[in-house]
Order: structure tokens, then sequence, then C-alpha cells
């Protein structure tokens, strides 16, 4: 049994250097690496590349750290709902890369698969495809794309063991299982910590061999960014 | 004209019973409200959920289950969970049968543009290009014409495109129409209370009409 548990999100983040490339779990504030993030707000590390489906809201999640100018570039398919992120995009302050939400998956998912690159055939035609090598199958076009990979990956997960297995809950699995395979370092904060044994096997989303840092996150806010409820 | 209930309305009839559906956010979404009783459909999410429920009631409301609009909702009976390569395998893996997704504007060969304006805030794609790249059956929902009163049904679209000839079918305030393969708007239904002139007025790229075109049936 291999134990990868850290104390706590400060220990688990403090050697994540300036200018690190980072995966960033969750689609919209769902299944975000929460204490992650404000572990690296206090870090004050700065020149991060942030590869994440979203970018957060002003005063949640990525956001929080785009405030703080910690972060160089973003890599995102969606990014709306984000005051400060269009302030610093439009003055030029912040780099951004749009991918289609697609692609974004499998080139994180070729990335800890270790598959180069792949044809789609999502943005064919469009201003994503600029540059871009192109190949028809079955009278269809595709675009080659590249995998993307990683020096730290910061995954939400709802369960985990000492081992590093995790489980997910709800729509909150999204980006993370990819993620957790594409980096160099990967560190999953969960909300319940277990021994190993307690998960049963079958029920694995994300097999240990993936994660080299677990440790159980405390005070989750889980924020909504839609709250919707049935009309009375 | 119908406002953007009676388009939800009209997109409703179009759904067969037995399919998997992705609905885009905005009026697409209204659609799984009119879907009849006897039509039983799965509805798919995006961001990893086979199954999408209705709003939670409010001591049910789960942070951690949200649809691609990042709004609260539940799961159904037998609904399934998965990742987003996962979920975007089976989009581009043709294995969802309809796809309903607002536009801004659709050529007459079945281009769309529904993710950029330029000079304006790029928020990004999202899942619209593989989406529109990979579904069979596309169908669009969208006003006839722009705030400013331009057709957003033009002969070539101005607008960043999201993907080429993948439009089949589009239901706007005045009308219905299907996207020929062969290129050109076909007016299958009028609105109620609009006339074939004002669908011509109002279209900018090449419209089929042949023969009477009835009114709809809401």
């Amino acid at each position: 049994m291999i134990n990868k548990v850290v104390a706590n999100a400060d220990e688990a983040v403090k050697d994540i250097p300036n200018n690190a490339v980072l995966m960033l779990g969750g689609f919209g504030l769902c299944g975000i690496p929460e204490n992650c993030i404000s572990a690296l707000l206090k870090t004050g590390v700065n020149g991060l590349t942030c590869i994440s489906n979203n970018a957060g809201v002003d005063d949640f999640g990525i956001g929080l750290m785009l405030k703080t100018r910690q972060v160089k570039k973003m890599i995102s398919s969606y990014v709306g709902e984000n005051a400060e992120f269009e302030r610093q995009l439009l003055s030029g302050e912040l780099e951004v890369d749009l991918i289609p939400q697609g692609t974004l998956a499998e080139r994180i998912r070729a990335g800890g698969a270790g598959i180069p690159a792949f044809y789609t055939p999502a943005g064919y035609g469009t201003e994503v495809a600029e540059g871009k090598e192109t190949r028809e199958y079955d009278g269809k076009m595709y675009l080659l794309e590249n995998w993307l990979k990683a020096d730290f990956a910061l995954v939400k997960a709802w369960k985990g063991d000492t081992s590093g297995n995790l489980i997910f809950k709800g729509t909150a699995r999204n980006f993370n299982p990819m993620m957790a395979a594409a980096c160099k370092i990967t560190i999953a904060e969960v909300e319940e910590l277990v021994e190993p044994g307690e998960l049963d096997p079958n029920h694995i989303h994300t097999p240990g061999i993936y994660v080299q840092r677990i440790f159980q996150g405390k005070d989750y806010e889980k924020r909504i960014e839609q709250r919707t409820t049935k009309l009375k | 004209m119908l406002d953007k209930i009676g388009i939800a309305k009209r997109i409703a009839q179009e759904v067969q019973d037995g399919t998997y559906i992705n609905l885009g956010i905005g009026i697409p979404t209204l659609v799984a409200n009119f879907i009849p009783e006897n039509i039983n459909v799965v509805l798919q999410s995006e961001n990893g959920l086979l199954g999408i429920g209705p709003f939670p009631e409010e001591d049910e409301v789960d942070a951690d289950l949200i649809n691609a609009g990042k709004q609260t909702v539940t799961t159904t009976k037998g609904s399934a969970l998965f990742s987003s390569s996962q979920s975007f395998e089976m989009i581009r893996g043709g294995h969802v049968d309809l796809t309903i997704l607002g536009a801004m504007e659709v050529s007459e060969n079945g281009d769309i543009a529904n993710w950029k304006i330029p000079g304006k805030m790029v928020k990004g794609m999202g899942g619209a290009m593989d989406l529109v790249a990979s579904a069979d059956n596309i169908i669009v929902a969208m006003q006839h014409c722009s705030r400013s009163g331009d057709s957003k049904l033009l002969s070539e679209c101005s607008l960043p495109i999201t993907g080429l000839r993948c439009v089949k079918k589009i239901v706007t305030d005045m009308a219905v129409l299907d996207v020929l393969p062969e290129g050109g708007f076909k007016l299958l239904e009028r609105a109620p209370g609009v006339t074939v002139e004002e669908i011509k007025a109002a279209t900018a790229g090449k419209l089929i009409i042949e023969g009477d075109i009835p009114e709809m049936k809401i």
C-alpha cells in the first residue's frame, strides 16, 4: 500500500513554482478544487497557465486567482460570467486559448493515455482550424489535435482513500478524472478520506495510480451559480 | 409571431419517442417542458449526465448536480453520470439522436454561427462546435431577425462560423423551415398571423416556397 496522504492543501501545493502549468477540475463551480485554490492564493505563486473548462466567477474559483493576477494564461472552452476576466483579456494582461469543450476533454484524456494526437470533426471550417492539419475520413473532414499535459493537476473528488483511489459525485466528475491522468503530479482533495478497503473497488472512478497526493479538504462552500428550483 | 414559449412548443412536436436529446441553453432548454407525456426521451447534459430531471425542490438542491447552463437540476429514474470526455464521446460518436440549439445566424447551406461576435466579448464556444460537427439531426431555435431587424437566415454567415453544413431544420418566431442538402431554406409552416410575404421579406437567404404554406398548429 502506498500512502499518499499529505496534511492539508498548504502542504499539497507548496512546491508549485512560478510559471507552472496547472490543470484544475470542474465545470462551472461544480467539482472545483476549492481548498487548493485557497492555498495557492496564500503561496502567491504567479505566472500560472491554468487549463480548466471555465475560469470561475469574479469572487470564487479561479476568478480569485485572476483577481490576484497569479494567472498568465487560461486554456478553457467557456469563460463567461467573469467581469475581471473580461477586463484583463481586453487590456491584454491575460492570454486566453479557447478550445471546443469536447476537444479540450479529449486532448486531456489523450495526454493521460499516451496518445499524442487524434482527429476530431469539431471546429473544422472555423477559426479553431487555422494552422491545423486536416484529413478526410469516409467523406467527412477532421482536424488533427494534440494531447495536453501539465505539471500539476488539482482535482476534487467526493471520497478517496489513502492510496489515491477516487470516487466522484453527480456532475462534479466532469474533467477531474482525465486531468488526474494527464499530469506529472496530481493533487486530489476529497470531502471524505478513508482507509484502503473502505471503498468498493467496483465503484472507483479514478484508480490511485493517477494520484500522487491526497488530503481531506475542509469548509467546502460548493457555491451554486444558478440556483433553480421547481416553481411553486 | 411566436414568443419563445411558442418556438419551444413547436420544436417539441419534432421530438421522437425513444430518443436521446441534447438541449442547448435558452429556448432549447424550454423544449423539455412541452414534450408530450407519451413520448419517452432521455436528455443529455454535456457536463456528464444522461437523464436530466426537473428543477429540484428547495430542500433537494445539490451543488454537485447541475446542467450545462450551470442550473441546479435533478436526475430521472434510470439516469447515468459520467466524465466530460465520455460525454463528448457520446456526442462525437453520433449516439445523441437530436441536438437543439440557438443561433445568431444560419446560412442557406446549413452553416451556423453562434459563438462569437468580433469586437465584443468572446465567451468561448463551450461544447457548441463539438455538437454541430457531430450531430446527424440539428434543429435551430431562434428569432427570424435580430433586434435591429436584420435577417438571421442568410446566403452566407457574416459572423465567425461554429460549424459547416450541419443545420437541418430551423424554427423561428415566424416560420418552420428545412435546410435543403442542395442549399436553400424550404418554407414548411407559417407562425399564426404571419404571411408568406412577411417571411419572404425577413429571409435574406434563398427561400423556397412550394404550394400553400400551412399555419403551424401549436
